[in-house]
Parts: C-alpha cells; sequence; structure tokens
C-alpha cells in the first residue's frame, strides 16, 4: 500500500558527490501562511490607495464613451459609419479581435501548459493572468458580434434552425472560430472560478457576517477544504489543465486558419497556425507584464510576485519573439522560394508599399526589442522590462495590421486598390475596448483574491508533509499596508547595508 | 415552538503543521476510522494515500463526457452539412468525406464537454455548492482555509466514542480539540 512511505533504494554511488543547489525560494524573506492570506485579502480588503481612482475613473469613462457610444453610433446608424465599405473590409475590427484573443494565450498558457509542466513560479501570476484572457477574450468577442452588420442576427452563428432553414456551413472557418473562441471563453471561465473557490472560501472566513460575507460565501460554494474535496478538486484541476493547453493552442490556429486557408496571396501560408500561437503567447505575456508590475507595486506584493518572476516572463518573452522573427523571415523566404509572382509581390508591397512605417514598427518592437532580454540585467531591471513589454504591446497590434490590412489594400483585381484608413468609430471602439479591458481589470484587483492564494502556499517547501523541520513563525498580525512598507524598506535597507560591508 | 437541541457533529482537533496532519490521518485511518476528513489551507502532496482515500473517479465522467461532445459535433455536422441542407463550397463535397473540415468543431465541442463535464462532475462529487454544513459551526475552522490543518472525525463513525476518540486525537499530537455540536431545529 502506498500508506506507508518506503525509503529510496540507495544506489551505489561512485562518482564525485556533487553539491545539491538549493531551489530559490518563490516567497522571499520567509512568509509563513497567515502572512500571505493577510496580504493578498488586504488587496481586498483594506481601503483601495487613491491611485486606483485615479486610474479607474479614466478607464471606465473611455469604455462607457468609446464601446457604449461608440457601439450606439454604429448600430444606429448602420455599419457605413465604421468605413468597412472599401476593400479592405475586415479593417481594424479584425486586427483589434485578433489582438485582442491572442492576449489571452498568455493567460491559459501560464495557468494550464506551465501547470502541466510543474513550473511553480506560475502560482502567483496564473490567477491574474487568467482574469485577464477572460477580459481580452470578452473585448475580442464585441468585434466580430458587430463586424456581422446588424448586430441582431448574431444569433445566426449558432447552429440553431432559422426560418429559412440555412444551416452554417461547417466547413468554414469563420464558423469554426465561433466554435473555438465560445469554447474557449466558457473553459477559461470554468479554469479560472474552479481555481477561485478554495480563495474565496478564505475571503469568506475572514468576513464580518452581513452582506459581504454572504456574496463571498455563494461564491465561495460552501468550500470547506476538506481532504475528500481536495482530493477531486486537485484532479478536475489537472483535467481542465490538460484540456485547456490543446484548447489554446487550437483557438489561435483556428484564428489563423481564417487566413491561412483562404487563397489570399500572403495569407495562404501553412506557417500561420505555429506562427500566430507563438505571437499570441508572445503579446499576451507582454501585457501579463504590462499589468502586473504595476499591480506588484501598488499593493506591494514584491514578496509573492519576484524579480526571478519578472525574469521567467522576459525569458518567455525572448523565446516568442524570437520565433515570432523567425517566422517573419521564414514568410519572406517561402514567397521568394515559391516563386510565384503574386506572393512576391504582396510582400514587397508590405516592405516598401505605403504600409512600410508598419512593417518596420513591427520589426522593431516584436523582433529587435526584447532581444535585450538577452541580458540578465535588463530581465531585472523593471523599467527595460515595462519598455519592452510596451514596445511588444504595440508591436502585435502592428504585426495583425501588417497582416490583414496591407494584404487586403492590394488584392487581385487593381480596381479594387485601396489605401486604407480607419475612421473615427474604428478608433473609438478600440480605444474603448482598452478601457473596458483595464476597467475590468482594476474591479478584478478590487474585488477577488489577484493572486492563487492556496497554490502560493501549496508551492511554498514547508508545505511538503515530508518536510520535518517545525516551523515557528510569528504572527504577523494585522498587515496594514504602511507597516509593510516600512518593513519592506527595513529589508532592503539591510541588504544594501550587507552588499556594501568590505 | 420547540427548544433547540444540540447535535453532536464530532470532534475537530488542530496540528501544527502539513507533516503533523499526514502522520496523524495515517494512525486515524489505523484505528478504523470512516466518517473523518482532514482540513488544510492547500492540498497536501500524499495525504490521499495517508488517508486510505481512492482516485478520483472523475477521469472517467470526463472522458464520456468528452466523448459525447465529439460524437453530438460530428452529429450535428453530418446532419446539417450532408443530410438536411448539402452545399457544396470551397471544393469541398457534401458526403462522408467532408470529415476532415468538422474536425475543428469535433474537437472544440471535445472539449467543451469534457471541461463542463469535469465543472459539474467536480461539484457532484464534492456535494458542492451547500452552504450550511455543520463544521461551519465550529470556532476555529475558518483558520482552516488560512494556516490552520485539522482532522475532523464525525460523530456518525461507527467507531466514535465521546471519551475514546478525545483520547485518539490527543494520543496522535492534536490541540485545540472541540466538540463540534449544531443546533437542531426540530
Amino acid at each position: 500500500m502506498a500508506s506507508t512511505t518506503q525509503p529510496a533504494p540507495e544506489a551505489p554511488h561512485t562518482g564525485p558527490k556533487l553539491p545539491v543547489l538549493e531551489r530559490e525560494s518563490l516567497v522571499l524573506n520567509e512568509r509563513s501562511y497567515h502572512w500571505i492570506t493577510e496580504r493578498v485579502c488586504g488587496v481586498i480588503e483594506n481601503p483601495q490607495p487613491p491611485l486606483w481612482w485615479w486610474l479607474f475613473i479614466p478607464c471606465a469613462l473611455i469604455a462607457v464613451i468609446g464601446v457604449g457610444g461608440g457601439l450606439f453610433y454604429l448600430v444606429s446608424t448602420g455599419v457605413g459609419v465604421w468605413g468597412n465599405t472599401n476593400r479592405v473590409m475586415w479593417g481594424w475590427p479584425i486586427v483589434n479581435f485578433v489582438f485582442w484573443i491572442g492576449i489571452g494565450h498568455a493567460g491559459t498558457l501560464i495557468s494550464a501548459i506551465l501547470y502541466l509542466t510543474r513550473q511553480n513560479w506560475r502560482t502567483s501570476i496564473n490567477r491574474a493572468a487568467e482574469a485577464m484572457t477572460i477580459f481580452a477574450v470578452m473585448c475580442a468577442g464585441l468585434f466580430p458580434a458587430f463586424h456581422i452588420g446588424r448586430v441582431w442576427m448574431a444569433w445566426f452563428l449558432a447552429p440553431v434552425p432559422n426560418a429559412n432553414g440555412i444551416w452554417q456551413n461547417f466547413k468554414s472557418p469563420l464558423l469554426w472560430d465561433v466554435f473555438a473562441v465560445s469554447t474557449y471563453f466558457t473553459v477559461s471561465l470554468i479554469f479560472w472560478f474552479l481555481g477561485m473557490v478554495p480563495d474565496l472560501g478564505t475571503i469568506r472566513d475572514r468576513c464580518q457576517p452581513g452582506l459581504r460575507k454572504i456574496i463571498y460565501g455563494v461564491l465561495a460554494l460552501g468550500w470547506r477544504g476538506g481532504n475528500r474535496q481536495w482530493s477531486h478538486y486537485e484532479m478536475a484541476y489537472l483535467l481542465l489543465a490538460g484540456l485547456a493547453t490543446p484548447l489554446v493552442i487550437s483557438v489561435h490556429s483556428v484564428v489563423s486558419f481564417d487566413f491561412a486557408t483562404s487563397v489570399v496571396p500572403g495569407w495562404h501560408t501553412t506557417i500561420f497556425p505555429p506562427y500566430f500561437v507563438a505571437g499570441a503567447i508572445f503579446g499576451g505575456f507582454a501585457m501579463v507584464l504590462t499589468i502586473m508590475v504595476p499591480a506588484r507595486f501598488v499593493y506591494g506584493l514584491q514578496d509573492l510576485i519576484t524579480i526571478k518572476h519578472i525574469d521567467n516572463m522576459a525569458k518567455i518573452i525572448l523565446l516568442t519573439g524570437t520565433i515570432v522573427g523567425y517566422a517573419y523571415l521564414m514568410e519572406l523566404s517561402v514567397a521568394f522560394y515559391s516563386g510565384s509572382a503574386y506572393e512576391m509581390d504582396a510582400f514587397k508591397f508590405r516592405i516598401a508599399g505605403p504600409y512600410w512605417w508598419a512593417y518596420v514598427a513591427m520589426l522593431v518592437c516584436n523582433v529587435i526589442a526584447p532581444q535585450v532580454f538577452w541580458w540578465r540585467a535588463c530581465r531585472e531591471n523593471l523599467w527595460v522590462v515595462m519598455i519592452v513589454a510596451m514596445f511588444v504591446n504595440v508591436g502585435m497590434w502592428l504585426e495583425r495590421f501588417v497582416i490583414i490590412v496591407t494584404t487586403l489594400a492590394r488584392s487581385w483585381l487593381p480596381g479594387d486598390w485601396k489605401t486604407y484608413s480607419p475612421t473615427h468609430v474604428d478608433v473609438m471602439l478600440f480605444l474603448g475596448t482598452l478601457g473596458l479591458f483595464f476597467s475590468l481589470f482594476l474591479l478584478f484587483l478590487r474585488f477577488l483574491p489577484c493572486i492563487n492564494i492556496v497554490e502560493v502556499k501549496w508551492a511554498k517547501r514547508e508545505s511538503d508533509p515530508h518536510h520535518t523541520a517545525r516551523l515557528e513563525y510569528p504572527d504577523p498580525g494585522v498587515v496594514t499596508e504602511p507597516a509593510y512598507q516600512r518593513e519592506l524598506a527595513q529589508i532592503s535597507n539591510l541588504k544594501s547595508q550587507i552588499t556594501t560591508l568590505p | 415552538m420547540s427548544t433547540p437541541r444540540q447535535r453532536v457533529y464530532g470532534y475537530l482537533a488542530e496540528f501544527h503543521s502539513a507533516a503533523a496532519l499526514y502522520q496523524a490521518a495515517e494512525k486515524v485511518r489505523a484505528a478504523g476510522f470512516q466518517r473523518w476528513d482532514c482540513y488544510s489551507p492547500y492540498p497536501i502532496h500524499g495525504l490521499d494515500a495517508a488517508m486510505g482515500i481512492k482516485r478520483s473517479v472523475l477521469p472517467w465522467l470526463v472522458f464520456f463526457g468528452g466523448l459525447t461532445g465529439t460524437v453530438t459535433a460530428f452529429t450535428l455536422a453530418y446532419t446539417t452539412q450532408v443530410v438536411i441542407f448539402p452545399t457544396v463550397v470551397q471544393g469541398k463535397p457534401a458526403n462522408i468525406f467532408t470529415l476532415p473540415a468538422f474536425f475543428p468543431v469535433m474537437f472544440e465541442l471535445t472539449i467543451l464537454f469534457a471541461s463542463c463535464t469535469a465543472f459539474f462532475g467536480l461539484l457532484s462529487l464534492i456535494q458542492l455548492p451547500r452552504l450550511n454544513h455543520p463544521l461551519f459551526a465550529s470556532k476555529q475552522i475558518h483558520r482552516g482555509t488560512d494556516d490552520g490543518f485539522f482532522i475532523a472525525i464525525e460523530a456518525r463513525d461507527g467507531n466514535f466514542s465521546s471519551t475514546a476518540t478525545r483520547a485518539l486525537l490527543v494520543d496522535i499530537g492534536g490541540s485545540n480539540i472541540e466538540l463540534v455540536t449544531e443546533e437542531d431545529g426540530c
């Protein structure tokens, strides 16, 4: 039976004894379980810093004016105001759709793929990244729903019989997209919520009786944390991670099929699915950094989201950015090697046509900027990390712009050729979704546990039942913000004293 | 109106660490208890074996859930594209050889059905949502979601005895032993 632990058989060891390096700790300064609970729940329970309101009010206003106002104007007037009447009918709406759906992919990568590969550093960033996935997919879903022209006919996308007796075309990548994106949203939501149930239980148990306790109590579903629950729970989490992993790869592959299965020069390439998936992870990680590095400072989560986490994310950006760079070169190489005049002309137009600036900016942002992450000093300097993340955010939007606009602007018939420029509705909607995304994320920070408390505790060294050292932590009591900031300052002060010793 | 009676749920004992909980769980199991559980702020590696809990049946549910998704998607696509409304577009035929074009939807619905099965299957296996568990009457169980490690032995268990079970819990290193009772409102 597995109930008694057998000591591992001693293998005869002949070679030189190598020292076993200790793993880098994922929670700094030897924090206790109770400290972690206090710290993460404190983000919700303590009064919000004024900065929260300074960020939330403008973001919410932009969301209301951009998305609310923009869509109201669009629907009440007609899609003509969107500027999609010319040949580049996909325009910004689909650029934005692909951009947002790509952002979401980092969340699933962190929560599912890094879970399967036992990367324990994921534990302190996965919750926020998953939230980002949900909000990004919400923003993404907006565009195709309204881009179909008559939004009240959006239910035609669902395979239900309609009055004309016509069924959806299951051979079309656009219908595959409907299934892929809606599945992705549903599964991400389930994964996110399920991961949050024990943490919601923690918050419930800390609340004073009242409305707040009832709301968190209902959301926590009555979670008790018994091992008979954990046993099934862990299995469900593992299964969902196993299901989400192929799903996340399939979603952006299907998005790329919208392009790759067409016969348009510049789109009809087999490299599109892997290239899109790598690009999505690349852009998603940049967005995770964009929102988590400031949140880490504002809420004092430096002990939980450490430099090691940021360093690892920077390495993934470097890797995926380089894959994306390889894909750009491979596209050109294949276009040249194909010998097809149309294919070569499409890429000549991209590089040297009126949109050359977008192509050059894309290369600089996506391929050249991340190369600074070869240096450790750059990965650990948060200003450099933030600047590169911004470059990548811009670059990934431009990549979709280059793919969609430059290709459609030069179609088969010269009579179709147009120079595309967005309309004010395009700009309003895009800025509006940015506002929507950030205001949803700020609300998430305000009301839900932004760090996976359970998994951070689980990843601590002493959480292993075979860790025998008896642990005594001083009770931190209530960790208030000023007290914590003072403590952090003391620690860094001490560290600098140690390093300045002769 | 009747006087509220107290109904005993069982004993709750605290342990100081994951390691202590693990060793205590092995002893409670050896004592032959059936209705008991360990409460911890995070899942403890190997505790299932220490408690003698069998592997979850969830993978089987999820497998058949996923299979249902595949079959649903194929039926949906085949019936609408081949049987009811055959359209020849994109140079693809309208017969069984259209199958490769159905793969993406079949794949997505497999994942969708399997994930929903994992979620609802889990909720039914762990019998949640349930907001009124008697254990919530305990004065210390709230620490089980923070930093406390507990074992609860239910009074419903055949081996339960108000003195011997308490002695066992003391013996295996439990502290703060509490008799959890709930108000029986009948």
